[in-house]
C-alpha cells in the first residue's frame, strides 16, 4: 500500500466513494452497484430475494428536542427467521442516525460505507456536512444500487437528524430510486412501516415529549410485529428488544435495553388491562 | 563534445538537506507530550483555520510543522490511507507505524529523487492503552519513536532541551500544557492561548479520541 497522494486534477477530495474507485478494484457492491447483475439473476432457479436475509420495519418521528428512531430485530429470508438480534439503527455520525429496511447484506454495507464517508469528508474538509448534505450523499449511494435493486434486492434506509442550524430534528424517507423525501413529523419503512406508520400517525403530536415519543414508537414497533408476520416483537426469554435511539442536540444515544424492556413490559400490562375490562 | 556537468553526491545532498532545514527552521515549532489521560499536541500557530495538528483516525493525530501545503497534503494522504485501510480490513487495524512508516518512504524518496525536498517534518502520534507512540519523521525520511515527548520544527534542539528538563510521568493536562508552552516560549518571550493550537488524544473521548482545545479552555487550563 503506498501512501495515496494524487495530481491536483484527478484528487477525489472528501469524496470517500470517488477514492475508493481510484483506489481499489473491487469496491464494495453498496459502492458501485455494478458487476453483480450475474449475482442476482441466480443460478439456483429460486429467486434471490428469496434466500438472502432482508430487514424489516424501522420508524422515526420527531419530538420536541430531537428525533427518535426505532428498528425491530428480526431478519427474514423467504419464510425463514434468518437473524433473531439484526441491528437495524445505526449511528451515521454524531448527530445524524439511519435505519434500515430490505436486503441486509447490502444495506448494512452502505451504511458502513456511509459512516465512513460522513467522517472522511469531516476529517478531510475540517468541518461538517449540514443534514441535507448528508441526506444528499445517502441518496446518491441508494440511487447507485438501482441495478441491483431492479432484481429484487432493494435497499431503503430511513435517515434522521438533528439539524444543528435549525435547531431541529429532520427525517428523511427514500425510495428505491434514490428520491429522498423529508418528512416533517414521523416516518416507517420496510415490510410492517405501513402498520408502524398508522399507529404513530394516531398518537403523533406537535412537540411530543422524549418518553411519550418513546412509547409511541415501541407501540408501533409492537403494532407492526402483530399485523407483519416479518416484523418481530419483544422477545422476553432471549432478551431481544428493538433498537431504540434518540439524536437530540447532545447527540446519538441508544435508549438501554432495561428501559425499553420496561416500556414494553409496560405496554403489555396496559393491553392486557383494556383487554380485561 | 560538451563535458557532463559533474556535482559530487555528497554535495546534492547537503545542498538539499541545507534548504530543506532553512525552509523549515523558518516556521515555529510543535511540541507533543504524554500526559496523564492520553497524548497533549500544542504548536505556535496564530492561525484559527491553517492547522497544524489534526485528526487522521481514531486514535491516530497528526502534527506538521514547515510549509504548509505541503504538510497539508501528507495529512490529507494520511486520513485517505487510514480510511481506506480501515474500511477494507477494520478499525482496529489501523496503526501509527505503518502510516508513519509510508511517511517516512514517501519523503525519502522525494529527498533523494526530486529536484526539491519537502520543507516539512511530520509527527504522527498515537494513543495506545497502555503506551503511546509518537512518530517524528524529518524531511529527508529519517522516522525516530518517542514515548515521552516530541518536538519538531525550528529550534527544536533547545525546546527539546527545556522539555526534557520539565517533563513528568503522568502529569496532568494543565502541566502538561503549562510546561510544552514554556518550552515552545523560552525564557525571553510568554505566550498567550491566542498564539496556539493545541488538541488532545484523550482516552476520555470515546472511539474517536481526538479533540481540539479551542482558545478559551486553553487559557484557562494555562492560567
Amino acid at each position: 500500500m503506498a501512501l495515496p497522494l494524487f495530481p491536483p486534477e484527478r484528487d477525489p477530495g472528501p469524496d470517500f466513494v470517488g477514492l475508493l474507485k481510484l483506489t481499489t478494484d473491487r469496491a464494495s457492491l453498496a459502492a458501485r452497484g455494478e458487476g453483480s447483475a450475474a449475482l442476482a439473476s441466480g443460478a439456483t432457479g429460486t429467486p434471490l430475494a428469496a434466500t438472502v436475509a432482508h430487514g424489516t420495519t424501522v420508524v422515526a418521528l420527531r419530538f420536541a428536542d430531537g428525533v427518535v428512531m426505532a428498528g425491530d430485530r428480526r431478519a427474514t429470508a423467504g419464510n425463514i427467521i434468518a437473524h433473531h438480534a439484526m441491528d437495524k439503527v445505526f449511528p451515521a455520525d454524531r448527530y445524524s442516525a439511519v435505519a434500515i429496511a430490505g436486503t441486509a447484506g447490502m444495506a448494512m454495507e452502505m451504511v458502513r460505507l456511509f459512516q465512513v464517508q460522513l467522517e472522511h469528508y469531516e476529517k478531510v474538509e475540517g468541518s461538517t456536512l449540514s443534514l441535507e448534505g448528508k441526506a444528499n450523499q445517502l441518496a446518491q449511494m441508494v440511487r447507485s444500487h438501482l441495478p441491483l435493486a431492479m432484481q429484487g434486492l432493494a435497499v431503503v434506509p430511513l435517515f434522521a437528524g438533528y439539524d444543528t442550524t435549525r435547531a431541529t430534528g429532520r427525517i428523511f424517507n427514500y425510495d428505491v430510486t434514490g428520491g429522498h423525501y423529508e418528512d416533517t413529523d414521523f416516518q416507517a419503512t420496510g415490510s410492517g412501516g405501513r402498520d408502524a406508520r398508522s399507529t404513530v400517525k394516531l398518537g403523533w403530536r406537535e412537540g411530543l415529549p422524549r418518553d411519550e415519543s418513546l412509547d409511541l414508537v415501541i407501540q408501533a414497533l409492537y403494532d407492526a410485529a402483530d399485523e407483519d408476520s416479518a416484523t418481530g416483537g419483544p422477545d422476553p426469554v432471549r432478551g431481544i428488544y428493538p433498537i431504540v435511539a434518540v439524536v437530540d442536540a447532545e447527540g446519538y444515544r441508544e435508549v438501554p435495553e432495561p428501559e425499553v424492556a420496561e416500556r414494553f413490559a409496560a405496554l403489555i400490562a396496559r393491553r392486557q388491562a383494556e383487554r380485561a375490562q | 563534445m560538451s563535458m557532463p556537468y559533474y556535482v559530487a553526491p555528497e554535495q546534492v545532498m547537503k545542498d538539499r538537506a541545507e534548504y530543506a532545514q532553512k525552509g523549515i527552521a523558518r516556521g515555529r515549532a510543535l511540541v507533543a507530550t504524554t500526559y496523564d489521560q492520553g497524548i497533549a499536541i500544542v504548536a505556535e500557530n496564530p492561525s484559527r483555520s491553517l492547522h497544524k495538528i489534526s485528526e487522521i483516525y481514531d486514535r491516530i493525530a497528526f502534527g506538521g510543522v514547515g510549509k504548509y501545503n505541503e504538510y497539508d497534503q501528507l495529512r490529507v494522504a494520511g486520513v485517505r490511507h487510514a480510511d481506506i485501510k480501515g474500511y477494507a480490513f477494520s478499525r482496529e487495524d489501523v496503526d501509527a507505524r505503518s502510516l508513519a512508516n509510508l511517511y517516512a518512504q514517501y519523503l525519502g524518496n522525494v529527498f533523494t529523487h526530486e529536484m526539491k525536498p519537502l520543507e516539512v517534518e511530520i509527527l504522527v502520534a498515537e494513543l495506545g492503552d497502555q503506551e503511546n507512540q509518537l512518530y517524528h519523521i524529518a524531511y529527508e525520511g529519517t522516522i525516530t519513536d518517542e514515548d515521552r515527548y516530541a518536538v519538531l520544527g525550528g529550534d527544536a534542539e533547545t525546546i527539546a532541551e527545556r522539555m526534557g528538563n520539565a517533563w513528568q510521568a503522568d502529569w496532568d493536562l494543565s502541566a502538561a500544557l503549562k510546561a510544552a508552552t514554556a518550552a515552545l516560549a523560552g525564557p525571553d518571550r510568554s505566550l498567550a492561548a491566542g498564539d496556539l493550537e493545541a488538541a488532545l488524544l484523550s482516552r476520555a473521548n470515546g472511539r474517536r479520541a481526538f479533540r481540539r482545545v479551542q482558545n478559551g479552555e486553553l487559557a484557562l487550563l494555562l492560567a
